[in-house]
């Protein structure tokens, strides 16, 4: 979806199409990383379920891949995670 | 077959809305509307009219309501008066910004406090800046054509915008007079099935109207703006093709009687227009150079036109059923902005009349009138603002 | 009864979106779209979601959203409702989704009068216990002694109980609900689907931002509001009242968790004294005894009104 520059190409009231990253690459908002040890994962999906900003995607397998684009970085997969697959990693400066 | 009825213009209100194929009106009861919403409740029951009737339990939610459907992609009605009009305020707003065009019958009541039920313009022109394009009748046959008018205007591409169709409390709303209904098919084929600017849509997702900030903000108003001006244009055109069809025209923006050599001419809006007829021709047969213009397009102003009226008159005398608290009457300085431009302008008087339903009659318009003269003659105006009838 | 791994993979809530980290409501928003697809028409008035959207000429929601006026949420899905019906599209649901200061507070009359006019379609209060957007004001869905910008030392008053009041519109059906509780909420959105008239959900949606908490805890908070009883899950379905799990096995109350361990998971409880502790145990023990009178089957039977 182009971003009007012109007036013209402006609708006439305002119409909003949806996007990825409608606020941006959110995962600049990060200060803690999770990261998955795929090793312990069981594949519950619950990480999947319980994620608020949409960035924990179920592979075919059912095993969660994060996008780290978009991740805030909030945690609660890695409170969640019934087995403790997930741990949270300080992001580097 | 087109019919003559006889009958009140509030019930005239509800033929025009079921003429036009409205599909969805929601309505909350005030006095003087109330018989407006009755009129269509008994049109729906009987399956007269195919729509559904919303009863809604405030007039707030009655324009909620008429936003979501018009955004749902029906042709939608309401009406009210006064307070009901200010407490829809917010959403007045809300439904020009989102270039719906919702219709809807303001039955003009006096505001409160104290409490009155009779009829003056401070509720619709209150609203005035809302981004409503505003007509106001002068009878129940212009009720009726109006809102047929209004629909067809409001629906054109160039315009996408909401209109209010004002008549008067009781003056008009009550008051049996015989009215042409044309024929259904005639009025099908001058207003087209209902369009708006944009649906909401399942097939096609978006989100309308979330946060826009300043870098976009002012381009949206400026559309609207540009909206209006085009209605501007397109409201004379629109009236001009409902005369060929139907033989019946209102003058577009502004009806007006005798204002060719006039030394005054009369401005006025509503009721008080056919009144002011009245007494200009009177006057006329005292050899007065006297005519009348009454607003009927209020929003978008005819400046223009105004102009054109003004080039020939020594003086304009405008006669307010409003009063802006602490200034004068709108229409007084809506005229005189216009006239701001203009190297050789005429003299105003802005007079301030039938508040609260207070008659005004064709003998206070040739009493308004014969002040002015003398005051044209004089060469000044002695008072800038005068209040008609007032006790001592 | 679905289980998660049926939950379909699709989104309809797209990310990159606005919402604060560890937002609840947004857990909430995905549930919904989990259950009802994407055929569904959704009002917003103002509160989080219209910044969770983000701005114009984006937005963050793969569906048709008709943002609105703060207190018109109600009537603008009667309007959205009738408009379908005229253009024969009853299939697609109409969804109110608003937060709790425009539910129980500016959007009551526009809500009771929807439920009352039998509006067909879902209303959703998701309710984090304050003004969020504005800055955390108390609303009257904010709990006794809670610190909101507008009650720094602690609300002095009560939570408007609104699903209740919301049953007393002798509408078919009311739930509540948690995020927490993913199955649960999407077997309600299914089964409010399938119903018509007007449905109301009250989704308790725990708020890191304005419940002074870590992000990661938005799930766990909302499940302890759920074993301490201070939220309860159920339903009335044609006027019949029923727990649903895990608050079905909560009645007893050596069940229930102590609300103290509730409270103390959140800053926002962080002055309450011993005796206001002890007084909102009460409240929730009595809110028991409330729920207990109205799951036993004298009272599930006495009425099924909408389905006479």
């Amino acid at each position: 979806m182009a971003v009007p520059k012109a007036r013209r190409d402006m609708p006439l009231t305002p119409i909003s199409y949806p996007t990825f990253g409608s606020m941006g690459k959110t995962g600049s908002w990060r200060t803690f990383r999770p990261i998955i040890d795929y090793s312990k994962c069981t594949k519950c999906t619950l990480c999947w379920v319980y994620c608020p900003d949409v960035a924990i995607t179920r592979r075919e397998d059912d095993s969660p891949e994060i996008d780290y684009e978009y991740c805030k970085g909030c945690g609660i997969c890695a409170n969640e995670c019934p087995v403790k697959a997930i741990t949270m990693q300080r992001e580097e400066e | 077959m087109a019919q003559i009825i006889i009958d009140t213009a509030n019930h005239i209100a509800g033929y025009a809305a079921k003429a036009a194929r409205v599909r969805v009106v929601a309505a909350y009861p005030i006095t003087p509307q109330t018989t407006v919403v009755e009129k269509i409740a008994e049109f729906v029951e009987s399956g007269e009219m195919d729509a559904e009737y919303i009863r809604v339990e405030s007039e707030h939610s009655a324009m909620a309501a008429c936003i979501g459907a018009a955004a749902a992609g029906v042709r939608t009605f309401t009406a009210t008066s006064a307070h009901g009009l200010a407490l829809m305020h917010e959403a007045l707003h809300w439904a020009s910004g989102s270039r719906l065009p919702i219709v809807m019958a303001v039955v003009n009541r006096a505001m409160g406090a104290p409490w009155s039920i009779w009829p003056d313009f401070s509720d619709s022109l209150s609203q005035r800046d809302t981004g409503w394009i505003q007509f106001y009748c002068a009878d129940n046959q212009e009720v009726f054509d109006t809102i047929i008018q209004a629909y067809r205007i409001c629906e054109d591409e160039r315009v996408f915008l909401p209109a209010m169709v004002c008549l008067e409390g009781f003056i008009l709303s009550h008051t049996y007079m015989p009215v042409k209904i044309h024929d259904q098919e005639e009025i099908d084929a001058f207003l087209p099935p209902y369009r708006s600017g944009w649906i909401l849509d399942v097939n096609n997702p978006f989100s309308h109207a979330n946060l826009v900030s300043p870098e976009w903000y002012m381009e949206f108003r400026y559309m609207i703006q540009e909206a209006m001006e085009n209605a501007k244009q397109l409201i004379p055109e629109i009236d001009k093709e409902y005369g060929r069809r139907f033989g019946l025209q209102y003058g577009g923006l502004i009806d007006k009687y005798k204002c060719e050599n006039a030394d005054l001419i009369i401005c006025t809006m509503g009721t008080m227009g056919s009144e002011a007829k009245i007494a200009v021709d009177n006057l006329r047969k005292e050899g007065l150079k006297v005519g009348a213009a009454r607003i009927r397009v209020y929003r978008p102003f005819p400046v223009e036109e105004i102009r054109n009226i003004a080039e020939e008159a020594s003086i304009i005398a405008t006669i307010d059923r409003h009063i802006s608290f602490g200034m004068e009457g709108f229409l007084a300085s809506e005229i005189k902005a216009s006239l701001y431009h203009m190297e050789d302008k005429p003299l105003l008087a802005g007079f301030i009349a039938g508040l609260g339903g207070r008659d005004v009659t064709f003998k206070t318009i040739e009493e308004i009138a014969k002040k002015s003269l003398k005051w044209m003659k004089a060469g000044r105006v002695e008072k800038e603002t005068v209040w008609v009838d007032l006790r001592e | 009864m679905v289980t998660i791994k049926e939950f379909p993979k699709e989104e309809y809530l797209l990310k990159g979106h606005a919402a604060c980290a560890g937002c609840g409501p947004s857990i909430a928003l995905r549930l919904l779209f989990k259950a009802l697809g994407n055929k569904v028409i959704m009002v917003v008035p103002a509160c989080c979601t219209t910044v969770i959207q983000g701005p114009y000429p984006y937005t963050s929601f793969a569906v048709p959203l008709q943002n609105m006026l703060f207190e018109a949420t109600g009537a603008t899905c009667s309007g959205i409702a009738a408009a379908l019906k005229i253009r024969g599209l009853e299939d697609i649901t109409v969804v109110g989704w608003a937060g709790d200061g425009g539910t129980v507070d500016i959007g009551l009359q526009a809500l009771s009068g929807a439920a009352e006019r039998e509006t067909n379609f879902i209303y959703i209060c998701y309710d984090n216990e304050a003004y969020g957007n504005t800055g955390l004001q108390r609303s009257g869905a904010t709990p006794y002694g809670a610190w909101t910008t507008t009650t720094p030392t602690g609300k002095k008053e009560r939570k408007k109980d609104m699903p209740l009041i919301m049953a007393a519109h002798k509408i078919p059906y009311v739930a509540t609900a948690c995020p927490s509780y993913p199955v649960d909420f999407v077997n309600k959105l299914r089964k409010a689907k399938e119903i018509k008239g007007t449905k109301y959900i009250h989704v308790l949606a725990p708020c890191p931002t304005g419940w002074r908490y870590d992000t990661s805890k938005t799930v766990e908070i909302g499940r302890l509001a759920v074993h301490t009883g201070i939220w309860a899950l159920y339903e009335i379905e044609y006027g019949r009242f029923r727990l649903n799990p895990p608050s079905d096995r909560l009645i007893d109350k050596s069940k229930r968790k102590p609300v103290r361990e509730y409270l103390a998971m959140q800053d926002r409880f962080r002055h309450l004294t011993e005796a206001d502790i002890e007084k909102i145990q009460q409240w929730v023990d009595m809110d028991w005894e409330y729920y207990r009178k109205l799951a036993s089957s004298e009272c599930s039977d006495l009425t099924l009104h909408g389905k006479i």
